[in-house]
């Protein structure tokens, strides 16, 4: 046995489930078999705000393999009075059938469970509810201002530092401008899915989320039951994006099995998700720059509204992405929300950095024209020495590198600043840049680390792998703190029985999971004696990172990136077309360059997508979504997506054993900007709501 | 006495023939998943929008939510399950695998099946609207990445991996060419 150290961290290695999943033999949630399994169907309500009055059940119970229908009346109960794993209290949309109010359109009224799901789905869509209806609203639009109001979550509402009003008279430019983003969904590949079964005493639920530690613990406080008594499974993923968590589908899957005594499986479908699977809030954002003529910010004030649910507080945090990007003699930054009848919003990939950059990114480009200075350049002279409100130290800050880098590769250098002065045929073209950031942030894990007696080692953590690679990040990382090849470490991941770990969230699942891994892989190492003997049970170390993890200093702790775009613009059509992209990151140490790259190029992706696709129309009069499927919701097909390239400066987290600071998000924060900015440097118009749909282009008259 | 709900059906799905009686109501995919537990085909969206459910029928790409079970019967199925010959990996699922063409996996399969008919129908001389030269007589256009995006677009990757997918596609299409 070599004890050499190995460098698999920072060499590209291919998906270690990669064959399960080009073959089609990985089994995502509702794939896994189970004996005797029911199937259960959400029947959700067709008004946006009122009372049941009545669930009509006698009518389906007759139907063929009707098994059950649960309702607010035969439900079982369930307890919300609880603080969850990411510190906030439930949406209590997942307090499935508890009362007679709905709070929304598509809200959940009753479970239809049936021998088959085709028995099921026909019950359900026959079962008759009625309504007492009252009258609904659902218009967000930047005029709900005056009822707004703040509310803290992971970042304080409001922040400030010295005086807006006053640096913004003394300033020889002020940039002033109001920003949109619609609603957005998630929309993974994989519908949301859950079998639930009570074996031996405990309960059972094979799921597909972003962290069984999270899901199995909502689980047993909403079910009142001994958390040791829940057992969350969820192997492979089929994407999440901030969307799976608990839900309706377990909730529901829960329930029924309790009831029924049997194994019950509940799957979203397509359109359910929609309205119970969470989304982004639209949001109205406001920007006011203030300068001196050079360029040099005197003034940064950044508001962001959102709507949030009536049985949920959701904050977008779209303006907290300006509280670490550029200095200013005074800061002014406010995040407020305004209740409708809508379903509860929730994260979403760079949730508050991705609409909160296309806000200021844009601004930062249009205070870049005002002052006739190169946009990067402009960037380059408000880069801050510290945290510009916290005055905390940056870990690392390697932005202008990534500028730099980016803008000899992009080619930037020779570009005519001027906008619609290049034309090729019918199509006006345009380049546009913009800074990304994301905070690295991490959190406590355990793991545990096996010698196996023929030399091999297993490592067991609660990780999720949604798609981004950390079962294979993960093998690296063990590989070389035990000093060993690859090939000899197996990575088990997805079930809570495996001990309280991170989710894959916030940038921070891999970081986390990887220092807690690499504790006790280290430990381990340092444990076995050269030669000695392993008994059969192996040996085993475990490690809980919750200490270190607390002992971190304070500082500013983020990833950030430099968004380069070329866009062509058809006038005649309005027609958008991003012809190259390219992305360099400052983020962290880079464990797997194959998926790193796939995952920096797929955020680039949800951009794009951003910047001229997604939009969820939500109807005023019925208070539900136009087209609310994978047709009404256009998400970036292959055509739309030119060759995109993603790569990163050297930047290693110094207080992270790994080095990692987390690449989930900061791919795609910028990036609507950035085609925002080419669109303007194509046409000479400043598109400041999304999507940068045809008719707006067309509307704004394209080659003005 | 009303009709009967169900119907007793034949499938040959990979070469072999399964015998089964399926509610007139099920789709083709739900057949494969729930009754074959064929699983590799995935259901995205069960309303033909997102192509994580395509195989093909007879050689042709097609998208298994959109047909029911009782309509496939004659036909001749290839699931995901079915591309690789034994422990060999079809040239296009080995590409996915070397250039990582996928991130979550979920509509991979899909993607594989449709990739592995869009070869076919290029090489069929079969034109799309990236084509330029449409006449016959122009032969087959070359399969640029423009040709892959355009032939590719009914099968959505919401992980955005399309960059990837579109370099695997070549390579395999490449590597067919090549072969001969």
């Amino acid at each position: 046995m070599t004890t050499a150290t190995r460098d698999s961290v920072g060499t590209a290695h291919t998906r270690v489930e990669g064959r399960d999943k080009v073959t089609g033999a990985a089994r995502y949630a509702a794939e896994v078999p189970f004996a005797e399994l029911a199937h259960g169907w959400l029947v959700l309500s067709t008004v946006a705000r009122g009372r049941v009055r009545s669930v009509e059940t006698e009518a389906v119970l007759a139907m063929p393999g009707v098994l059950a229908v649960l309702h607010h009346h035969n439900a079982p109960r369930v307890d919300t009075d609880y603080v969850g794993l990411l510190g906030v209290p439930p949406d209590l949309t997942v307090a499935l059938f508890q009362h007679d109010r709905v709070a929304h359109r598509g809200w959940p009224v009753a479970l239809v469970v049936a021998e088959t799901s085709e028995q099921a789905r026909e019950a359900a869509e026959s079962l008759v509810v009625h309504y007492e209806e009252e009258p609904h609203d659902v218009a967000f639009c930047a005029e709900r201002q005056t009822e707004a109001y703040t509310r803290d979550s992971h970042a304080p509402a409001v922040v400030r530092k010295g005086d807006l009003e006053a640096q913004l008279a003394a300033s020889a430019v002020v940039v002033d401008a109001e920003y949109t983003t619609p609603e957005e969904h998630h929309n993974p590949m994989e519908p949301h899915a859950a079998t639930a079964r009570w074996e031996g005493g405990r309960l059972e639920v094979v799921d597909s989320n972003q962290g069984t530690t999270w899901v199995a613990g909502e689980l047993a406080s909403l079910f009142s039951l001994d958390p040791a008594s829940v057992r969350v499974r969820s192997e492979h993923v089929g994407g999440g994006f901030g969307s799976k968590g608990v839900r309706a589908h377990q909730v529901a899957a829960v329930m029924a099995a309790t009831v029924l005594q049997r194994p019950v499986r509940v799957v979203m479908t397509r359109r359910q998700m929609f309205s119970l699977a969470g989304y982004r809030s639209p949001t109205a954002q406001r920007v006011r720059l203030g300068a001196d003529a050079d360029g040099r910010l005197r003034a940064l004030e950044h508001q962001s509204l959102n709507q949030t649910s009536t049985v949920y507080e959701f904050v977008e945090p779209g303006a907290a992405a300006s509280r670490a990007m550029y200095a200013a003699d005074a800061h002014h930054t406010v995040n407020r929300l305004v209740r409708l009848d809508v379903p509860s919003p929730t994260w979403m990939r760079a949730p508050g950095e991705a609409p909160g950059s296309f806000a200021l990114e844009s601004a930062l480009d249009e205070l870049a024209e005002r002052c006739g200075i190169d946009p990067i350049e402009l960037r380059v002279r408000n880069e801050p020495a510290a945290g510009p409100v916290s005055g905390l130290p940056f870990s690392s800050r390697n932005l202008v590198a990534c500028f730099e880098e980016g803008a000899r590769r992009f080619g930037w250098s020779g570009r005519d600043p001027r906008p619609g002065a290049r034309r090729e045929g019918r199509w006006l073209i345009g380049t546009g840049t913009a800074a990304a950031s994301f905070p690295a942030g991490v959190m406590p894990s355990t793991a545990a680390v096996t010698a196996e007696a023929d030399g091999t080692f297993t490592v067991r953590i609660n990780a999720a792998d949604i798609g981004t690679g950390a079962r294979t990040a993960l093998t690296l990382v063990a590989a070389d703190a035990l000093g060993v090849p690859t090939d000899r470490v197996r990575v088990r991941i997805g079930d809570s029985d495996f001990g309280p770990a991170m989710i894959a969230g916030g940038s921070m699942g891999t970081r986390s999971w990887a220092w807690a891994v690499t504790a006790a892989a280290g430990e381990l190492r340092q444990s076995l004696a050269p030669g000695a003997e392993i008994p059969p049970e192996g040996i085993t170390v475990r490690s809980d990172t919750a200490e270190a993890v607390g002992a971190l200093a304070q500082k500013e702790r983020h990833s950030f990136g430099a968004q380069f775009a070329e866009v062509a613009v058809d006038p005649a059509t309005g027609e958008v077309r991003v012809r190259r992209m390219l992305g360099i990151f400052a983020a962290g140490r880079i464990v797997n360059p194959l998926t790193a790259r796939n995952q920096l190029v797929g955020g680039m992706i949800w951009g794009i997508s951003m910047a001229l696709h997604e939009e969820a129309v939500r109807d005023r009069a019925s208070g539900g979504l136009y087209g609310a499927d994978l047709a009404g919701y256009h998400v970036a097909a292959h055509a739309d997506i030119p060759h995109i390239e993603a790569d990163w400066v050297d930047d290693p987290d110094p207080d992270d054993p790994v080095g990692i600071k987390g690449i989930g998000e900061v791919g795609m924060v910028g990036a609507a900007a950035a085609v925002a900015n080419a669109v303007w440097h194509a046409t000479g118009v400043r598109h400041r709501n999304l999507p940068i749909r045809p008719d707006r282009v067309l509307m704004a008259g394209g080659d003005a | 006495m009303p009709p009967s709900a169900s119907s007793d059906l034949t499938l040959s799905v990979n070469g072999e023939k399964y015998t089964l009686t399926v509610d007139h109501r099920t789709t083709l995919l739900d057949a494969l998943r729930e009754r074959l537990d064929l699983t590799g085909t995935k259901k995205g969206c069960d309303q033909g929008q997102c192509g994580a459910c395509t195989v093909l029928v007879d050689g042709r790409r097609s998208v298994s939510c959109l047909q029911l079970a009782v309509a496939a019967e004659g036909r001749e199925i290839t699931t995901i399950e079915g591309v690789a010959e034994g422990e060999r990996l079809h040239p296009v699922q080995q590409a996915f695998l070397d250039l990582d063409g996928f991130q979550c996996g979920y509509c991979t399969p899909g993607q594989i099946c449709s990739a592995i008919a869009v070869i076919e129908e290029h090489a069929a001389g079969w034109p799309s609207a990236a084509t330029g030269d449409v006449r016959p007589e122009a032969g087959p256009p070359p399969l640029t990445p423009e040709e892959i995006r355009e032939r590719m677009s009914g099968n959505l990757c919401r992980c955005g991996a399309y960059v990837s997918i579109v370099q695997a596609v070549a390579r395999a299409a490449e590597q067919k060419g090549a072969a001969a």
